[in-house]
């Protein structure tokens, strides 16, 4: 590593005037966490709601579901590498079955990105246990006087667990919107960030400007953004939160 | 006795009706469940079958024989074993700095007085905030002026000052137990270590436990920082030893995919026996952020 210089804003300029680089894993990265957010908050509502189910084995089912959440990044993108493969994959495999001609996943430059994002899928029991925590806060009185005044179960729904589940919603949305942003193992291990830079996310580039090339100092900038990027989007989500986050015990009528 | 029959015949009916639903949920759960499963049921078989019989179609489940020279094979040609044996290593010295200072730091600030405290623990507690990956060059570029990268110090280090999130946890856990047990342990001359190590951890089981779980399943999966402070092919962790396999044989699937089950084998039985705590731990956490 050569001895730093001063070189005052030079890397913030060099960033937003003449690195298409930059540009591109911002994209690629903002892509993934616009499609793997959503599938990460409903999915994981839908499952606590069957694991809130009150039938026996229950918990059974609850472990089983939560086991991805704990296999490691690595371990997780080698397996999705082996099952989603273009011609021996068990995913194409069993789309042929039924007469769909699956995609070439990761190494088709158009599906690798959205390939990456549904992996989140798989790991959705993880913020289902979250949400089932919040689900199980609710109190049941609430239940009974809405069936007892006739609302129905989809109104139930609606009116009275979706608002209170509005507080856990709120946390996981910034828990999972930070994580999402700092996606990098199953490009580094999968893709390597191809095919074509599609799945480059930024902190790829992060890594390999600041721990393969040693440009530490533009490195440094770029982390820092993102750290500007994830703060004013969490603000920003703290700043609608109240009008969609309802908290219990607070009047919220103006 | 006409009305009696009809209470009767509601009952029966809403008992159906239960019973229904409860058979539906279950076909509903046990269907999602084998979806989830797949992937881990298709690895187990991969894992073995021999190398033609992975590329066969129609694909069949059920391997011929059991091909579990595969495991064998996978750990010969890189050595697993040491990858483990490393990672173990460092699991150990950490979960023993972790027992070391978080104890020390929680009981501070649950039960000492001193000046100052309040902002101390939102130090600490501020720092859970600031994503590891910012810290990255700073820490690299300390650790090379202190001739540690390629050891496994920069992977320990951090644990001897305590995790901000155990500290976090532990404090919450002491502040439940009453302060009455340190007063009558006070009375009877236990000092303020005593207090600590022979009064509050032997009730604080349960929060030491989810703190080693944790360091265990996390520096088992850990591989950023491994990645960017080992080197030498003899010193890397699980996870990097998995990742390298990847490379040397992109087509031996049943090997690649033993590999994997074996990486994941640790963690899933740790799993298995401290599910009920961990779920609970994580999901409380969680809420209260």
């Amino acid at each position: 590593m050569d001895p730093p210089v001063w070189i005052g804003l030079e890397n913030y300029r060099r960033m937003f005037t003449r690195d298409p680089l930059f540009f591109l894993s911002l994209k690629a990265t903002a892509s993934y966490v616009a499609l793997s957010l959503p599938i990460i908050l409903i999915f994981g509502v839908l499952l606590s709601l069957l694991l809130n189910m009150k039938i026996r084995g229950m918990n059974f089912y609850r472990t089983l579901f939560y086991i991805p959440a704990v296999i490691s990044g690595v371990s997780i993108a080698m397996l999705w590498t082996w099952l989603l493969q273009p011609d021996v994959g068990i995913v194409n495999t069993l789309l042929s079955l039924i007469g769909i001609e699956g995609p070439k996943w990761f190494w088709d430059p158009k599906w690798a990105l959205p390939s990456v994002a549904s992996m989140s899928l798989w790991k959705v029991g993880g913020s289902a246990v979250i949400y089932l925590a919040g689900l199980q806060n609710i109190p049941p009185q609430l239940y009974e006087a809405a069936r007892i005044d006739g609302a129905g179960k989809v109104r139930i729904f609606f009116r009275i667990t979706l608002p209170l589940l509005t507080p856990t919603l709120f946390f996981q949305l910034i828990i999972q919107m930070i994580e999402a942003f700092k996606v990098f193992t199953e490009a580094y291990v999968i893709t390597k960030g191809g095919p074509l830079k599609a799945t480059y996310f930024y902190l790829l580039y992060f890594y390999e400007e600041g721990f393969q090339h040693f440009n530490t100092g533009y490195a440094s900038a770029l982390i820092l953004f993102l750290v500007v990027i994830i703060m004013a989007l969490t603000v920003l989500v703290n700043y609608t939160s109240n009008r969609w986050v309802y908290y219990e015990g607070e009047d919220t009528r103006k | 006795m006409k009305n009696l029959d009809s209470i009767q015949a509601l009952h029966r009916r809403t008992k159906i009706k239960r019973i229904r639903t409860s058979i539906l949920t279950h076909l509903v759960m046990i269907s999602l469940a084998l979806l989830f499963l797949v992937p881990i049921i298709w690895m187990l078989s991969t894992a073995l079958k021999t190398r033609w019989e992975i590329f066969a179609w129609p694909p069949n489940w059920f391997p011929e024989t059991l091909q579990w020279n595969n495991f064998k094979e996978a750990f010969t040609r890189v050595p697993m074993w040491r990858f483990m044996r490393n990672t173990f290593f460092i699991i150990l010295v950490k979960i023993f700095a972790e027992l070391l200072s978080v104890p020390l730091i929680a009981y501070g600030f649950a039960r000492l007085r001193f000046p100052g405290k309040k902002i101390f623990f939102i130090l600490v507690i501020s720092t859970m905030m600031i994503p590891l990956q910012t810290k990255l060059i700073p820490l690299f570029t300390m650790y090379v002026k202190l001739g540690l990268i390629d050891t496994y110090w920069p992977l320990v280090l951090p644990a001897f000052t305590g995790t901000p999130f155990f500290i976090f946890l532990l404090n919450q856990y002491m502040k439940t137990l009453p302060r009455d047990l340190d007063d009558a342990a006070k009375i009877d001359g236990v000092g303020t270590f005593g207090i600590l190590y022979r009064i509050l951890l032997p009730l604080c089981i349960p929060a030491l436990t989810i703190i080693v779980t944790y360091t265990f399943l996390w520096t088992w999966n850990e591989f950023l920082q491994p990645l960017i402070y080992l080197s030498t092919y003899e010193k890397f962790t699980i996870q990097l030893g998995l990742e390298m396999f990847k490379g040397i044989w992109s087509v031996e699937w049943n090997l690649l995919m033993a590999a994997t089950l074996a990486t994941m084998l640790p963690v899933l039985v740790m799993y298995f026996f401290a599910q009920k705590r961990l779920i609970g731990g994580i999901a409380s956490v969680g809420l209260k952020g």
